[in-house]
């Protein structure tokens, strides 16, 4: 992306271009066995990272920051938080 | 039409002309005639601009920068204590590329407790960003103003600039000033159209998070403009003549410096005294190079004007306590001649022509030996 002066964005809904991703050092992960598609995660996501899918709750790794709320909220205990493995996001 | 007018309102007289949209200007003390002028102008109807009388300095620059960022063309003044006072937001309005232009009354600042003239103030802000011109003469003061409009607002430039004059010195002084009529002034300034601007109909995020793989080449953009500046104002220079039928320097004026084995540096009103000591002393050896560009400091342009010479002295009026003249250590990183500083003119001590004869004399005198003085 060519870097406009005074660092102006000029393109709107662009922030999804940054990989918050990276940030993570816990990551979530669902286990679509337990899962039972109630969206709870998806309400309290703070970054909008949780999409409801057919097979279950589906997590957005280049913007999810692994804060872990999905986790503690997920009533059946679907979803596991787990050290990221040499520094890759997923 | 030639008027003697003050020089604080020579440049509310340029700034009329420019029609600012925006004027958030803090009303008090350090604040000069430059607001109190601009103030009557707008109350009289003579200019359409939203005068905001903002609580603090800090507010002051500010509200410009929410003015600018919105597409206006934007204008404020201060001094001393209240520039410091803007210090932090200073760097916001060159990092967003904001063509913000401020008039500064240089004065001291404190402690001791000191309203008079020095150029600590401004300099003291050196590296935020902000293009500085120093002026020596009313004229320069009402010349710049308009110069700077063109510069900052440039394209290739965008950045916020200082038009630097000397408090009480100049700022509070009753000059001879040519003013031009008001149509030839305003088609010379022109209009400000923004690169962005805030406008609803067409979104833009403004001052957004730079992140370390990109800050630093933001940073050097900025730098870059700074170079792109003194091309800028090259042409600029020519344009005004052009237009104005008139001098006028931006980067750097030169007095009987074509002969000279010596030559002195200053900005802003000490310039003038020198000249007249030269004229006086019909010294043929000696010349002036009075800097009117602080930052982008004109580097090739002093190079140039340093060709011939055995030896330089810099008058600076302010100093970076441990390290002497800050003028002069930028001289000196400039040139292998000997550079001797002369430290003068702290908080509104006069710089009389005895002063300008010492530095002369040192000059000549000292072959090997650089000499630091305080001319008290």
């Amino acid at each position: 992306m060519k870097l406009k002066p005074g660092a102006v964005i000029d393109e709107p809904g662009s922030s999804t271009k940054t990989k918050t991703g990276e940030w993570r050092t816990l990551k979530p992960v669902v286990d679509k066995k337990k899962c039972i598609k109630c969206g709870l995660c998806w309400l309290y996501c703070p970054d909008a990272c949780i999409k409801i899918k057919k097979d279950g709750a589906d997590i957005d790794y280049d913007h999810c920051k692994g804060c872990g709320i999905c986790a503690r909220h997920c009533p059946v205990k679907a979803i596991k938080m787990v050290r990221e493995e040499n520094g890759k996001s997923n | 039409m030639e008027k003697v007018i003050e020089t604080s309102h020579a440049i509310a007289e340029a700034v009329r002309l420019a029609k600012p949209d925006v004027i958030p200007i803090y009303p008090v003390t350090p604040q000069t005639h430059i607001a109190e002028r601009l103030a009557d102008f707008v109350a009289d109807g003579l200019l359409k601009a939203e005068m905001i009388t903002v609580e603090s300095e800090h507010s002051a620059i500010s509200a410009a920068i929410g003015a600018s960022a919105a597409g206006s063309r934007v204008f404020t003044a201060t001094a001393s204590q209240g520039l410091a006072l803007m210090h932090e937001v200073l760097f916001i309005a060159s990092g967003l590329r904001l063509p913000v232009v401020m008039a500064i009354a240089n004065r001291a600042l404190s402690a001791p407790i000191n309203i008079w003239c020095d150029h600590s103030d401004s300099i003291a802000e050196r590296d935020s960003g902000w293009i500085q011109l120093y002026c020596e003469s009313a004229q320069e003061a009402y010349d710049s103003v308009l110069f700077a409009y063109r510069i900052a607002e440039n394209r290739d430039v965008l950045l916020p600039t200082m038009v630097c004059v000397d408090g009480f010195s100049l700022s509070h002084v009753y000059e001879r000033v040519l003013l031009d009529n008001d149509e030839k002034v305003r088609k010379y300034v022109g209009k400000y159209r923004p690169l962005f601007k805030l406008d609803a109909r067409k979104p833009v995020t403004m001052g957004p998070i730079g992140y370390p793989n990109s800050f630093m080449e933001f940073k050097e953009q900025q730098e870059q403009a700074m170079k792109m500046a003194i091309n800028v104002m090259r042409v600029e220079e020519r344009n005004f003549k052009k237009h104005f039928k008139r001098d006028f320097y931006g980067l750097i004026e030169t007095y009987n410096l074509a002969n000279a084995r010596y030559a002195i540096i200053a900005m802003g009103s000490v310039c003038g005294t020198i000249k007249h000591v030269l004229k006086q002393s019909r010294l043929k050896d000696i010349g002036l190079i009075k800097l009117r560009s602080f930052r982008p400091l004109p580097k090739e342009a002093l190079k140039k004007a340093f060709e011939g010479l055995k030896a330089i002295a810099v008058i600076d009026r302010a100093v970076s306590f441990g390290n002497g003249g800050v003028l002069w250590n930028e001289i000196k990183a400039l040139s292998c001649l000997p550079v001797h500083s002369f430290i003068a003119g702290l908080g509104g001590r006069d710089i009389t022509p005895r002063h300008i004869m010492k530095a002369f004399d040192v000059m000549q005198k000292e072959k090997e030996n650089e000499k630091r003085i305080w001319l008290k």
